[in-house]
């Protein structure tokens, strides 16, 4: 192996290996560089291939209730017909997992699941800053955080759409 | 069937007012009387209980765990859900669950997983409670309790109530409601404390059997010192799930009962519901799956304010927490693993005290008291003590003993509104007895 490639490996970036190459081998030619590429990993075109339809299962239509629920739920905002859009695009995306046989092979929920969880031993070290974290809210009452009486319910779409017409977004 | 129904819950009447003997199950009186309906409608009762686990910090944060304490000052970072803080699990939390799930006969898993449930509350200021909704901490236990039954209420009928799981979880904030301003004041101080949640399965059938499982619950979880144990402070809180149906069919549509403050509020509250229940499909009604509150002035359950329809907790795995390992024993553990990491099964195990029913057992054997007595002495905090006290320096017989414990001590204390442990000494004591010598 050349010093060069062991040098690139190590993690030396070009700039640095040029000079030194030129100082051991007495020579700017570029053929000692080109080595360097070509002992790249990297593949020059693509090797994947796209799941095919026929494996997929059926596209998942995502029904108006359901998207109504997940706005409740999520606070989140589909907002127009290509929102929506590209939700099913990224479940359709999400459908090519169903091509990998998963059988016998426990699911992995974490990715700490090797490390040992830390136990904390029954001192009392943190608390007693009330009025920082009071400091943080507009309106207080007697160090008390004030809340509305109860959730306040999302409102419709229709009077979300009102809202925000005006709105940059 | 018919026969162990009997059994269950004799003189209801006397725990219930304005419930009709005839529909309810719950009867001393074995049988019927001709009736419309060939089969009655009976109740089924499953409780979920939280216990505040008694520690001295939180479970996720090292702020300070006090009943009463100025409004958010007992708060960390963590607790208020600032951003960057990450959740460290307390030991003794997980030694209290452990514990508990020993004591009620529970297979601990030793594996255990964390998970979020997201609902938006002003008084959980993260939008999640972390929680163990997968894989527990505990689960397949079992609780004994008694209940007085038969004609003079002296016949001792144990009963069991199979535990489905107990996990850990955190607690959420307190919320003052202000109607006068249309505005709620929120104290974080109770956030993050961390909770034993122990599902019970369906087991029960009337108010008085829910009382006594959880009258035991409390004297066990008091005797270990996970729990205090006291439901007006709200360091045991009791939901109630309630529902109707004919033996041998399928179980019907549940309610759930919540805010009740003491043993005696959670029979009414059930006897009511089960009651309730049974007049609304009696007028060819249905029940509705719903959350009902308990009103204990008036003895009624009311509909809670619906809030979403059904709720979709979205649960998700926690990612900031790896699986929690409890070990089996010494042997068990990993090289190099540190001593104040490691919760060790074995150890919890031997170090579990006397447990109330083992108690009432030894009592019996040892002084030959019947067991009704026992059951007083050990639902009295510090009255065992007390009475063992007095067998060693008095030569009287111990029924003669308990008979004046119960008659004239206890009465003698409840008039004064005093608790045993504050009351006379041993040495007064013996004189005490003395100068009852004509008994």
């Amino acid at each position: 192996m050349s010093v060069i490639s062991i040098a690139a490996k190590r993690g030396l970036s070009l700039k640095i290996i040029r000079p030194w190459c030129n100082l051991l081998t007495n020579s700017a030619s570029s053929t000692r560089v080109t080595c360097l590429w070509s002992s790249t990993k990297v593949p020059e075109a693509a090797t994947w291939e796209p799941v095919p339809e026929s494996q997929l299962p059926p596209p998942v239509q995502v029904p108006a209730d359901l998207v109504d629920k997940l706005e409740r739920l999520a606070l989140v905002d589909f907002r127009t017909k290509q929102g929506l859009d590209c939700l099913e695009k990224a479940i359709r995306f999400a459908d090519q997992l169903h091509v990998v046989d998963t059988s016998g092979v426990e699911p992995m929920d974490s990715v700490l699941e090797d490390r040992a969880l830390n136990l904390r031993g029954d001192a009392v070290v943190e608390g007693d800053c009330a009025e920082e974290l009071l400091q943080l809210s507009k309106n207080t009452v007697e160090e008390y955080f004030v809340a509305p009486p109860g959730n306040i319910p999302l409102p419709t779409r229709e009077e979300r759409t009102a809202m925000l017409k005006h709105s940059e977004f | 069937m018919n026969k162990q129904m009997s059994m269950l819950c004799p003189k209801a009447s006397r725990v219930i007012r304005r419930i009709s003997t005839s529909s309810l199950r719950c009867d001393s009186q074995p049988q019927p009387r001709a009736k419309s309906a060939p089969q009655q409608l009976v109740g089924v009762v499953g409780l979920e209980v939280h216990a505040q686990i008694n520690s001295n910090t939180k479970l996720f944060s090292g702020s300070s765990v006090r009943f009463s304490a100025p409004p958010n000052s007992l708060v960390s970072f963590f607790d208020a859900s600032l951003p960057g803080t990450l959740p460290v699990l307390n030991k003794r939390c997980v030694e209290a669950a452990v514990m508990t799930g020993l004591a009620l006969n529970c297979t601990i898993n030793r594996k255990s997983l964390f998970d979020r449930k997201h609902y938006f509350y002003a008084d959980l200021p993260s939008g999640y409670q972390i929680t163990q909704q997968r894989q527990p901490i505990a689960v397949d236990g079992t609780l004994t309790y008694s209940l007085l039954g038969g004609t003079k209420r002296s016949q001792v009928i144990r009963k069991t109530v199979n535990i489905k799981q107990i996990q850990l979880e955190q607690d959420s904030g307190k919320s003052l409601h202000d109607d006068l301003r249309s505005q709620t004041l929120i104290d974080l101080n109770r956030a993050g404390v961390g909770l034993m949640e122990l599902v019970m399965e369906p087991d029960m059938s009337c108010g008085e059997e829910a009382a006594a499982a959880v009258r035991e619950l409390q004297l066990i979880l008091q005797a270990l010192g996970t729990c205090q144990g006291n439901m007006s402070e709200g360091q045991m809180r009791v939901d109630a799930n309630v529902s109707v149906h004919k033996p041998g069919e399928p179980l019907g549509i549940r309610a759930e009962v919540k805010n009740i403050n003491s043993v005696r509020c959670l029979a009414r509250a059930i006897d009511y519901e089960i009651q309730r229940q049974i007049e609304v499909l009696q007028r060819g009604q249905t029940v509705q799956n719903e959350t009902r509150a308990y009103d204990s002035k008036s003895g009624e359950t009311i509909p809670m304010r619906d809030k979403e329809g059904l709720q979709d907790y979205r649960f998700m795995p926690e990612p900031n927490l790896p699986p929690l390992i409890v070990y089996e024993d010494n042997a068990s553990l990993p090289t190099g693993i540190d001593a104040c990491q490691a919760v060790v099964v074995h150890k919890i195990r031997e170090g579990l005290p006397e447990l109330p029913g083992v108690k009432r057992d030894r009592l019996v054997q040892t002084y030959g008291i019947l067991p009704e007595h026992s059951f007083t002495l050990v639902n009295e905090d510090g009255l065992v003590e007390y009475f063992e006290a007095v067998m060693k320096v008095t030569k009287k017989e111990p029924r003669k003993v308990i008979g004046w414990v119960t008659n004239e001590l206890l009465g003698h204390l409840k008039e004064k509104d005093m608790s045993v442990s504050h009351s006379p000494s041993d040495s007064k004591l013996s004189s005490r007895i003395d100068e009852r010598r004509n008994w």
